[in-house]
């Protein structure tokens, strides 16, 4: 196609963050216990509520990062 | 039913409230021409984060979500759990991938992902095969969120003993939702989104905070559960995993989302946004619904508590687990209360039976009526196609209700999730690369399906009694290793999928067999709003559609 390259990438080393709460989640033998409990949830249950916020905290930081990156 | 009357009058005002809602959508944010897919299927491709997070948000989290996680909970503990990591893994692979579907079609006009398949790898066939795909596996979606409609009425007593008494109410509640999706298009779930969350959310936090207290606190909840599930002979449940069942909670977990982000339903909702920040600072915003969700599944705890006993199902002697919520909410709550809390479920099957058969019906006027049978339909004649098969999608969910078993609607839905994983080395891997061969992806599809039939065809379900398709957990013994571990089908045929892809990639690239033309740029997976639309369509007509 005879248009201009522009050459626009959303390349950013950032984005290995990304890989932090799709593979933390996995781990299954870092949560799945019982103890300790917290406001009277199992481990299993509250440390798996925690890593939805790694989840927020890891796109937010990837967004905002690589906002910046790309103005020059 | 007398003594469930209150929960009935707020049910039904809710419920008519919303109704109303959709039929006046149409004039929200209209354009002065409706006679184009971009505006009925798609919104006009101009919502922003607001709109997009309520969409979103109503659109992957279901009604059917809403009861039959808790219900699976209350039954088999903590594997029931998986819907959490499950939507805190597909957020960063939203932000990795589906992006860049968003910046193509929104390059090219794309409606569906076989629209992109189609001009990427120049093959109607494979576009033909990721279509129908997309609309087997929804179609018992739909189906799926009538049961969830069918919980709540069976608890508020609003049921019958002939067929038609028992599913008056559902046809009559999708006769309605059909009309007005006939009407509004998307942008009658967009809207009804607003009421449906904000009802969603309220019941929730009421339910965490209330519920407890009456219960004697969350460690006694555990305790109690744990008590039932050491009472149980059944090995694989408790509130914790044990070493059978934790590769099955992880692959799940990861194939669940994969598949997610491939349901036609999920791409409509993110392809209606406006730009790209909006789809990026949403991936942080709606995991505040994985929360709720997370919140949700143990209410299935609350229940097991409180000593919740669910309804019995549509066979004899069995019971239907799904009504376990609804019964929790029905015994703790005041009457005004369930009734708020039974219309957030039920308005909540609303909005994503809505996007569902939008996109299914997007699927069938794209990918088969425009590609097969009138090549020259214009902009008005897709509109008008996809408005009609909106509507045969649905008479088709209810016909799945009302004829047979709902058993049968849940059985399709664990096939879709691992039908619709067969997509992903065209879509998902399509995004990046063009390397795999258009005839290898579709070598790979073929042996994909064939072995996830059988697979699931093997695993049988001893609390239902049923020899086929009892559930998604594959014994890893029936491969010849010696273990009692399970494994998610659709993780191990996504790879065999994905190997076969490979190998045929290499033999037909080897006998220079063609390989079709790439009809986008590498420029076009970063395009943004502002940029110029490449349409041929258009460009053919030259002017704008005026019809």
């Amino acid at each position: 196609m005879a248009e201009p390259e522009t050459k626009r990438s959303d390349r950013s080393p950032w984005n290995w963050l990304l890989l932090i709460p799709i593979v933390v989640p996995v781990l299954t033998f870092v949560y799945n216990r019982d103890e300790p409990r917290l406001f009277g949830f199992p481990a299993f249950y509250w440390i798996q509520f925690l890593f939805i916020l790694v989840g927020v905290g890891t796109t937010t930081l990837v967004y905002q990062m690589s906002k910046r990156g790309r103005r020059p | 039913m007398s003594d469930h009357i209150t929960e009935i009058v707020v049910f039904t005002i809710l419920f008519l409230l919303v109704s109303g809602m959709g039929f006046v959508a149409a004039r929200w944010r209209a354009p002065k021409d409706m006679g184009h897919l971009d505006e009925w299927g798609l919104g006009g491709r101009n919502f922003g984060g607001w709109i997009t997070w309520f969409l979103v948000g109503g659109d992957l989290y279901t009604a059917y979500t809403f009861v039959a996680v808790p219900a699976l909970i209350f039954g088999a503990g903590a594997a029931g759990f998986f819907a959490v990591p499950y939507t805190i893994i597909i957020y960063p692979m939203f932000f990795l991938i589906l992006i860049r579907l968003w910046s193509v079609s929104h390059r090219h006009g794309f409606v569906t992902p076989a629209d992109f398949v189609r001009t990427r790898f120049d093959s109607p066939t494979l576009a033909l095969l990721v279509a129908i795909t997309g609309i087997v596996a929804t179609m018992p979606y739909i189906a799926l969120q009538l049961v969830g409609i069918e919980a709540v009425l069976k608890t508020m007593g609003v049921t019958g003993d002939s067929l038609l008494a028992r599913h008056a109410p559902i046809i009559i509640a999708f006769a309605i939702l059909a009309a007005y999706t006939y009407q509004s298009g998307l942008r009658a779930p967009a809207l009804i989104a607003f009421v449906k969350d904000t009802l969603i959310y309220i019941v929730i936090l009421v339910a965490v905070i209330y519920l407890p207290t009456k219960l004697g606190g969350w460690g006694s909840i555990f305790d109690a559960a744990e008590a039932k599930f050491e009472a149980s002979p059944s090995a694989t449940d408790g509130i914790t995993l044990n070493m059978n069942n934790q590769v099955q909670y992880v692959t799940l977990a990861l194939g669940s989302a994969l598949a997610l982000f491939l349901y036609p339903h999920s791409i409509t909702g993110v392809l209606a946004s406006k730009n790209r920040n909006v789809i990026k600072r949403n991936m942080s915003a709606l995991p505040a619904y994985s929360f709720l969700l997370g919140l949700l599944a143990l209410l299935g705890y609350a229940a097991i508590a409180s000593g919740v006993k669910p309804l019995p199902g549509a066979t004899q002697g069995t019971v239907d687990s799904n009504t376990v919520v609804p019964l929790l909410f029905d015994m703790q709550f005041p009457a005004w209360f369930a009734g708020v809390a039974f219309a957030a479920i039920g308005i909540g099957a609303l909005v994503p039976a809505a996007i569902m058969s939008i996109a299914a019906a997007n699927l069938f006027t794209r990918n088969i009526y425009k590609e097969y049978l009138r090549k020259d339909a214009s902009h008005a004649d897709e509109a008008r196609v996809s408005k009609i098969t909106s509507l045969v999608v649905k008479v088709g969910a209810v016909a799945c209700i009302v004829f047979l078993d709902p058993q049968f609607s849940i059985d399709l839905q664990l096939i879709g999730g691992v039908i619709i994983l067969q997509t992903a080395p065209a879509v998902a891997l399509g995004l990046f690369t063009r390397w795999l061969h258009r005839g290898a992806l579709i070598a790979g599809w073929v042996v994909g399906m064939g072995l996830s039939m059988w697979m699931l065809w093997q695993i049988p379900n001893p609390a239902t009694k049923r020899a086929h398709f009892g559930g998604s957990a594959f014994p890893l013994s029936e491969f010849g290793f010696d273990t009692k571990r399970t494994i998610y089908v659709g993780f191990v045929t996504v790879i065999v999928n994905l190997l076969i892809a490979v190998i045929v990639t290499l033999i037909l690239r080897a006998t220079k067999t063609p390989a079709g033309v790439d009809g986008t740029t590498q420029d076009d997976y970063f395009a943004d709003e502002g940029d110029p639309r490449i349409d041929r369509d258009l460009t053919a007509v030259e002017t704008p559609s005026s019809t």
